[in-house]
C-alpha cells in the first residue's frame, strides 16, 4: 500500500515536470510530429485489421444469438453499431493500443534511461521529462480519436463483409439497423473517452519507462508493468467515464 | 575553475563520499582516479548536479551550484559538456543531428550556421564523413568521438568525462585521450576525467586526485605519483606488472 502511494506521488511529481512550457517550440513540434507518426500512424494497420474482424464477428454473434420471430432483423445492425461505437472502438481498442503503444513507450524511455541518454539531456540543461514525454502525450491524444474513427468504420465494413461474403443476413437490414435511432452524442462520448485513455497510456507508460533503474531486465519489467497498469486504469476510467457521460 | 568544498554524499545511510575537498584547475586535464566503486562517478554526478550531496559546496568559478535556482542552473548547464561512459548518443538521431542537438536547443543560430558549427566540431574529431550515419552504424571509438563533438558544440567552459576509454582498445584510447587533452587546451576549459586507466593518467593527467572508499587519499601531479607514499595509491597505481617495472626504472634513475 505504501509503495502504491509512493508511486502515485512520484507519478504526480513527474507530471508536474512534464506539463511545463517547452524550452523550444520548434523542437517540441518536431517531436510531436515524429510521435504522431510513430505512435498513431504506425498503429492504423493493426487497428483496421482487428476492428474489421471484430465488426464481422459481432454481427455473426448477434445474428446467431438474438434470432427470434419477435425481434426485427435490423436489430443486429443497431446492436453492432452501439457495441462498436460505445465500447469496442474506444475502450477495447485502447486496451489493445496499451499493449502495442504502451510497451513501445516504456521500453524506449527505459532504454534511454539505462544508456544514460536521459542523463545527457539533463546535463545539457534540457527538461528531459517535458522534452520526451509531453510530445508523446499530445501526439497520442491527437491521434487516438482518429484511430477511433478508423476503428468504427473498419468494424462497420467488417459487419457488411459478413453479410456480403458470409451470407449471414441481407445487408439492407444491417444498413437500416446501423442508421436506426442514431445518437450523435455517443460519437462524442467515444472521442472524449479515448482522449482520457490516450493520456493514461502515454503518461503511465512514460512513468514506468522514465523511472527505470538498473539494466535490460528492469526495462522489460517496466514494459510489462506499463501495459498492466495502463490496462487496469483504462478499465476503471471506462467505468467512471461511461457513468459520467451517459448515466 | 571548479572548487569542491567539504562534500558529503550517502545512500541509505551508507557514506559514499565523505569530506571531499579539492580544486579542479582551468585549462588543465584534471583526473579523478580510483578503483571501481570508490565513489568517482558519484563525485562527478554530484559536481554536475545529477545527484544532490547532503553537505558541501560545488563552486563554478566562485558560483555555488547547489545554491542556484532553476534558471541559474539551466544557464550554467549550457557552459557544461559531458562525455558518458556509454557515449549516450541519441539512437534516433544521426551523428550530425546528435552534434546539432545542443545548438538546436540553446542557440539562436540559423539552420545553416548550426550545420556549419556541427560540421566544424565533427571535423575537429575527424568524423565529418560519418555525419549521416546513426550511432548504431559506427564503432565504439567513433561514438566517443561524436560524444566529444556534441560536448564541445556550445563552446563549454567545463568538460566532464566519465571513463571515456572504457571498452576501447589501447590505440583508440590514445586517440580519445589526445582529443580531450587537445580540446581542453584549445578552448581553455576546466576538464575533469574519471578514469582507472593508468595509461590515461600517465599520458594526459595534469592534476590527479585519488579517491578510495569515498575519501580523497591523495592529490598531486603525475610526476609525483612515483614518489608518493600513500599505501592505497601505491596499491592502485602499481597493481600491474608494467607499472611496477616503470616504478623500478624510475627508482633506478633516481639512485643513479
Amino acid at each position: 500500500m505504501f509503495k502504491l502511494i509512493e508511486s502515485v506521488g512520484k507519478y504526480l511529481m513527474l507530471m508536474k515536470r512534464v506539463f511545463s512550457r517547452p524550452e523550444r517550440m520548434r523542437m517540441f513540434l518536431q517531436q510531436y510530429l515524429k510521435e504522431m507518426s510513430q505512435l498513431g500512424v504506425n498503429s492504423i494497420g493493426i487497428v483496421l485489421l482487428i476492428s474489421f474482424f471484430i465488426g464481422a464477428v459481432i454481427t455473426v454473434q448477434i445474428k446467431l444469438n438474438i434470432e427470434s420471430p419477435w425481434m426485427p432483423r435490423w436489430t443486429v445492425g443497431y446492436v453492432t453499431r452501439e457495441i462498436l461505437l460505445l465500447e469496442f472502438s474506444a475502450a477495447i481498442m485502447c486496451l489493445i493500443l496499451a499493449g502495442k503503444v504502451g510497451s513501445n513507450i516504456a521500453s524506449e524511455l527505459g532504454t534511454m534511461r539505462v544508456t544514460q541518454q536521459i542523463d545527457a539531456l539533463e546535463i545539457m540543461g534540457v527538461n528531459s521529462a517535458s522534452y520526451l514525454i509531453l510530445p508523446k502525450i499530445a501526439a497520442l491524444a491527437t491521434m487516438i480519436p482518429v484511430l477511433v474513427i478508423f476503428s468504427t468504420f473498419a468494424g462497420i465494413i467488417g459487419a457488411f463483409a459478413s453479410c456480403w461474403f458470409g451470407g449471414i443476413m441481407p445487408a439492407t437490414f444491417l444498413e437500416y439497423g446501423l442508421q436506426y435511432a442514431f445518437v450523435e452524442w455517443y460519437v462524442w462520448c467515444a472521442f472524449i473517452k479515448s482522449i482520457f485513455f490516450a493520456f493514461i497510456i502515454a503518461s503511465v507508460s512514460s512513468f514506468y519507462g522514465y523511472t527505470v533503474e538498473g539494466g535490460s531486465i528492469e526495462v522489460g519489467k517496466a514494459s510489462t508493468n506499463a501495459v498492466v497498469s495502463s490496462s487496469v486504469l483504462i478499465l476503471f476510467a471506462d467505468l467512471f467515464l461511461t457513468q459520467l457521460l451517459m448515466g | 575553475m571548479i572548487e569542491i568544498d567539504h562534500l558529503y554524499k550517502s545512500f541509505d545511510s551508507k557514506d559514499v563520499l565523505s569530506d571531499i575537498n579539492t580544486t579542479f584547475e582551468n585549462g588543465k586535464t584534471n583526473l579523478i582516479i580510483g578503483q571501481s566503486g570508490s565513489g568517482k562517478t558519484v563525485l562527478m554526478k554530484c559536481i554536475v548536479g545529477l545527484l544532490v550531496p547532503e553537505k558541501g559546496k560545488v563552486l563554478y568559478d566562485g558560483r555555488n551550484f547547489l545554491a542556484m535556482d532553476k534558471k541559474e542552473k539551466k544557464s550554467l548547464r549550457t557552459e557544461m559538456g559531458m562525455i558518458f561512459q556509454s557515449a549516450a548518443l541519441f539512437d534516433s538521431m544521426t551523428v550530425l543531428e546528435n552534434v546539432m542537438f545542443p545548438l538546436n536547443m540553446f542557440s539562436n543560430m540559423t539552420l545553416r550556421e548550426r550545420i556549419r558549427r556541427a560540421m566544424t566540431c565533427l571535423d575537429r574529431v575527424n568524423l565529418n564523413g560519418a555525419a549521416k550515419k546513426y550511432p548504431s552504424e559506427i564503432s565504439g571509438g567513433m561514438q566517443k568521438r561524436v560524444a566529444i563533438a556534441r560536448a564541445i558544440s556550445l563552446n563549454p567552459q567545463y568538460l566532464f568525462c566519465d571513463e571515456p576509454n572504457s571498452g576501447l582498445d589501447p590505440k583508440t584510447s590514445l586517440v580519445i585521450d589526445g582529443l580531450i587533452h587537445g580540446i581542453t587546451h584549445e578552448y581553455n576549459m576546466t576538464t575533469i576525467i574519471n578514469t582507472h586507466d593508468m595509461n590515461s593518467v600517465m599520458g594526459i593527467g595534469e592534476k590527479i586526485i585519488f579517491i578510495a572508499q569515498g575519501k580523497k587519499e591523495w592529490e598531486g601531479e603525475k610526476s609525483q605519483i612515483f614518489s608518493a607514499t600513500n599505501e592505497k595509491l601505491e596499491n592502485f597505481v602499481f597493481a600491474s606488472d608494467l607499472f611496477k617495472k616503470v616504478k623500478e626504472m624510475e627508482e633506478r634513475k633516481t639512485v643513479s
